[in-house]
């Protein structure tokens, strides 16, 4: 089993895909049921979203003592907004979940496998 | 192929040219005993030594693929025994390795024939770029060397190797996998490796001479015809390389510069891959699925039947890219579709579909255009639209020919 992170990038200040209330009601309802899959499967081990990057607090030393700043780290416009951390047997059965999430999602997911975890 | 003559001198050259027949089906089934493609490359690689060192003297032995196969693995084994690592994976290969690679068994057969059908699609999983699809095939199912693979795509070796070990690396980290495809699958997870197999055709065409390309893709092709035989698309792609593949030696002049499909010398075109080609058509045609290789096979069959250029049945052919434009509705099939609505309805036809196209960074698109317009006597217009293609061609023959309006030298 290989470990896997599918990621959600969403654009700052973009809405990336304007969703009427009730596509998404569907759209947490079919995630809902995916994750109970995912479960069920063997294949989730973790996901969240995130809130918005501005959000984001960084933290790193410099000239040996913690400096503390407003985050994000990365100045782009592009950050990861949620994730799943899955196993899977392989690429394809990683790719199958991660196009059951962006059909529910409707926004494209980054497929990344973890190093490290292979048993 | 092999004449099975093992008395016959065996040189390195010889050598050299049985790896690269046997290589791929040798490597397929290696990566499957040990799991790691690097290491199965370097195994095939050890064998190739030994083969260097002994065939020459001790001639060739009964079964030279088997032969590769076994000593490649025997090879593998003794280095997952060396390092600790490997321990482990080795209970896996002798589990894995019943005598079904032995040198007594004929080639081709079982498991090992369906290895490199799992080799090509995982070669050709979606998941890598075309370039390094394309390079990968050539690379671990051609058995061409790394520098082979750079000249054949005018790139720089280390740039190559860079690439490969690249696509190496995410095949092993993202476990790529390595298996035929199910059926559902099967029509998605194609579409790429014929796509690979008909762009190392096209750059055979186009591109140096050396290596072939042209015959390694009619080799895949056949390989793949071979493995997957109810698949009609994969006949299809078989029968337009082959059928293009009739007319290559006629396709360039004596001076290397560029010959029209309308002046090539018809009995220099090869029958027996016409008669290949054709009887493949005549199979896809009674099958009745039809899709864009078919389809483009089917158009070439019909030029070949025609002894001269002015006997083509371009109805029969507008009816065809008709069909095609349905299948694959790009600008490019339109293209020539326009050219052979042009020969039925006549060049302002043409000229008035053509020049609804969005082509033009295709330098085809010009010529065409340079050629309707010609016919039209406009040719102030003509002029230009030559030069236009003519700056845009990627290859010396081509730009003569177009830089010369399309006529051959005199």
């Amino acid at each position: 089993m290989t470990h896997y992170l599918l990621s959600v990038h969403g654009v700052e200040g973009e809405v990336r895909d304007p969703m009427t209330d009730e596509e998404r009601q569907q759209s947490h309802r079919q995630l809902g049921i995916l994750e109970q899959e995912m479960k069920s499967a063997g294949a989730w081990v973790f996901s969240g979203r995130l809130h918005q990057p501005g959000t984001a607090t960084v933290v790193r030393i410099a000239d040996g003592e913690v400096v503390t700043t407003d985050g994000p780290f990365v100045e782009s416009k592009e950050h990861l907004g949620g994730f799943y951390v899955i196993q899977a047997e392989d690429l394809d059965a990683a790719l199958a979940w991660a196009s059951r999430v962006t059909g529910a999602i409707r926004a494209p997911i980054e497929v990344r496998p973890f190093a490290g975890f292979e048993a | 192929m092999l004449d099975g003559d093992a008395e016959a001198r065996v040189d390195g050259a010889a050598v050299g040219r049985i790896f690269r027949e046997e290589s791929g089906r040798s490597l397929a089934a290696l990566i499957r005993l040990v799991g790691d493609i690097d290491l199965a490359e370097d195994a095939v690689q050890e064998a190739f030594a030994v083969a260097l060192r002994r065939w020459p003297a001790d001639g060739l032995p009964p079964n030279p693929g088997g032969w590769i196969t076994t000593t490649a693995r025997n090879h593998a084994i003794d280095r997952l025994r060396r390092e600790s690592r490997g321990r482990q994976l080795l209970g896996d290969v002798a589990v894995l390795a019943p005598g079904n690679d032995d040198p007594g068994m004929p080639g081709g057969v079982g498991p090992v024939q369906d290895d490199r059908l799992r080799l090509i699609f995982t070669c050709c999983h979606p998941a890598l770029s075309t370039e390094a699809q394309v390079a990968l095939t050539l690379r671990l199912l051609g058995g061409l060397s790394t520098a082979q693979v750079a000249r054949s795509f005018l790139v720089a070796e280390p740039a190559m190797a860079r690439r490969l070990v690249r696509a190496k690396h995410k095949i092993k980290a993202a476990r790529i996998p390595y298996r035929v495809p199910d059926a559902h699958e099967l029509p998605d997870r194609l579409r790429p490796v014929l796509a690979v197999v008909y762009l190392t055709y096209n750059a055979g065409l186009t591109g140096p001479a050396e290596p072939d390309l042209c015959a390694e893709a009619i080799r895949l092709a056949r390989v793949l015809a071979t493995l997957m035989p109810d698949e009609p698309e994969v006949a299809g792609l078989l029968a337009l390389l082959l059928l293009t593949e009739s007319r290559r030696a006629s396709r360039t002049g004596p001076d290397g510069s560029l010959v029209l499909l309308a002046d090539q010398d018809r009995t220099r075109w090869d029958r027996a891959l016409i008669e290949e080609g054709q009887a493949i058509v005549r199979r896809c045609l009674r099958r009745n699925q039809p899709g864009s290789y078919q389809l483009q096979a089917a158009i070439n069959a019909v030029h070949a039947d025609a002894a001269t250029a002015g006997q083509t049945d371009w109805p029969q052919i507008v009816a065809l890219y008709d069909h095609l434009l349905a299948v694959a509705p790009t600008p490019v099939v339109a293209l020539n579709r326009a050219i052979a609505i042009g020969e039925v309805h006549g060049p302002a036809a043409a000229l008035a579909l053509v020049d609804a196209l969005e082509l033009d960074h295709y330098h085809p698109f010009h010529a065409t255009r340079a050629d309707l317009l010609g016919r039209l006597g406009r040719d102030r217009e003509a002029a230009a639209a030559y030069q236009r293609a003519a700056a845009m061609a990627p290859t010396d023959a081509e730009r003569d020919f177009l830089s010369r309006g399309g006529r051959a030298p005199r």
